[in-house]
């Protein structure tokens, strides 16, 4: 019988060790897995490479495990959101490194690893600084910079609805990084508001099915 | 005397310039404002990079949610026809050509179409790119609206940028409180003026050397 879904916070994020690549998905305020990274907090690995939109704000989730000096670097593409005091107060303090990644780059990364590819090469960034020391092909008269993919050894995800068997139904736009983050880890962890039956969920309505999803744990709406 | 155009009767010559029928991204900040000034006659999809289709207006008070959020992270609605989907997705969308209109702010615009609008101080701040490069490489048409000089009064449409690019050779037309001017092989083209202004002062308020074809019309102060 295929069972993903553990009891517990602690159970979802049991076993993730320290120096692990960790994708952690939103988009500002919008679908952060807000509990299971402090979860993450509580377990302890430290020493982790993050890779999120945004580097957290406030006191809250990323920006809590910045400020416990949980993160060694961030993959971002906006570091320097509103209230991302932590980030920048450790990055002036050179305590925390960054790897600024453009966001359809740092999502297509995230896609390339997921689909078992070695890497793409995108229009996004050349000419810029963003595109120093990387490989530059033209193709169609345009040049092109080569990207790496980006895979994790954790995903942590939130999503709406997911079934035992790890099928998973996002809500508007807090889906963002999720489908794709659960693609591109070794062990994908999913919060949801609410885990149904299997049959329940309709298979035409499924976004991400629960090959990609390793673990699911329901966390009440806040 | 100069007597720039304000930001809303900028926005407003930029929506005349939006078909009917387009798919378009607003960048954060003064692009924004084009979406409230386009008339009820146009049905216009916006495009937001964090994965919606048909975006609607700011919800009414008590009617935010916050899984439903712009590029800026405002709170925002969906219209009917509007949907939702993955970041790699609404990337594709970007990178892939498939949204017909970006309107984009600017610090910086060469004779050459480079456009400058993500950072103008790597030494102090964390760099922050969001999807800026991927929109300015991927749509159909890239639009600038723009102040004509900086605050303190130096120019923005330079012969070559100062300022590290975003993507090179990619404006298409650029929209300023003084002046409406294509790119064009030779830089750039004046297309429309502000009412009262001469071709010598807007000359000496731009660093790139200006082409004045015989018809330049004059733009709508209002």
């Amino acid at each position: 019988m295929i069972d993903k879904r553990v009891a517990t916070l602690a159970d979802a994020v049991a076993g993730i060790s320290d120096g692990a690549t960790v994708l952690i998905g939103g988009f500002g305020d919008s679908g952060v897995p807000v509990e299971l990274v402090h979860a993450l907090l509580d377990q302890g690995a430290r020493d982790l490479t993050v890779v999120t939109n945004n580097a957290g704000a406030g006191e809250s989730d990323v920006a809590a495990l910045i400020r416990e000096r949980r993160v060694r670097t961030v993959v971002c593409s906006y570091p320097r959101s509103m209230g991302s005091i932590w980030f920048e107060e450790l990055w002036r303090a050179g305590e925390i490194g960054l790897e600024l990644v453009p966001q359809g780059t740092l999502s297509e990364r995230m896609r390339a690893a997921g689909a078992g590819l070695g890497g793409f090469f995108t229009p996004t960034g050349a000419d810029t600084l963003l595109a120093e020391g990387k490989e530059v092909r033209t193709i169609g008269g345009r040049p092109h910079v080569f990207e790496h993919p980006l895979p994790g050894d954790v995903a942590l995800v939130k999503a709406h609805r997911a079934d035992r068997w790890g099928n998973l139904v996002y809500r508007k736009a807090a889906r963002n990084y999720g489908p794709t983050m659960a693609t591109a880890a070794a062990l994908t962890v999913v919060q949801v508001e609410e885990l149904v039956e299997l049959g329940d969920l309709d298979p035409e309505a499924v976004v991400t099915p629960g090959i990609f999803v390793d673990r699911v744990v329901e966390v009440a709406a806040s | 005397m100069i007597r720039p155009l304000s930001d809303v009767a900028v926005a407003r010559r930029v929506a005349r310039d939006i078909p009917d029928g387009a798919y378009v991204n607003l960048g954060i900040g003064m692009p924004i404002l084009v979406g409230d000034v386009v008339g009820p006659d146009k049905e216009i999809v916006y495009h937001s990079e964090n994965g919606i289709l048909g975006m609607g207006p700011a919800p009414a008070p008590g009617e935010e949610d916050r899984e439903l959020i712009n590029a800026g992270k405002q709170p925002v609605t969906l219209l009917p026809g509007g949907c939702y989907f993955h970041h790699t997705d609404a990337f594709v969308m970007m990178r892939g050509g498939h949204i017909d209109i970006s309107v984009l702010g600017a610090f910086q615009v060469s004779e050459t179409g480079d456009l400058a609008n993500w950072i103008t101080d790597l030494a102090t701040m964390p760099p922050a790119v969001g999807g800026a490069m991927d929109l300015a490489v991927g749509a159909k048409r890239v639009l600038v609206m723009t102040t004509h000089t900086t605050r303190d009064g130096r120019p923005k449409l330079l012969p070559r940028c100062s300022y590290p690019l975003t993507a090179a050779g990619v404006v298409d037309r650029v929209y300023t409180d003084l002046a409406v001017l294509d790119v064009g092989p030779a830089g750039f083209v004046v297309r429309e003026m502000a009412p009262g202004l001469t071709r010598t002062e807007l000359q000496s308020v731009t660093a790139a050397r200006l082409g004045f074809p015989d018809d330049v019309g004059e733009l709508d102060p209002h």
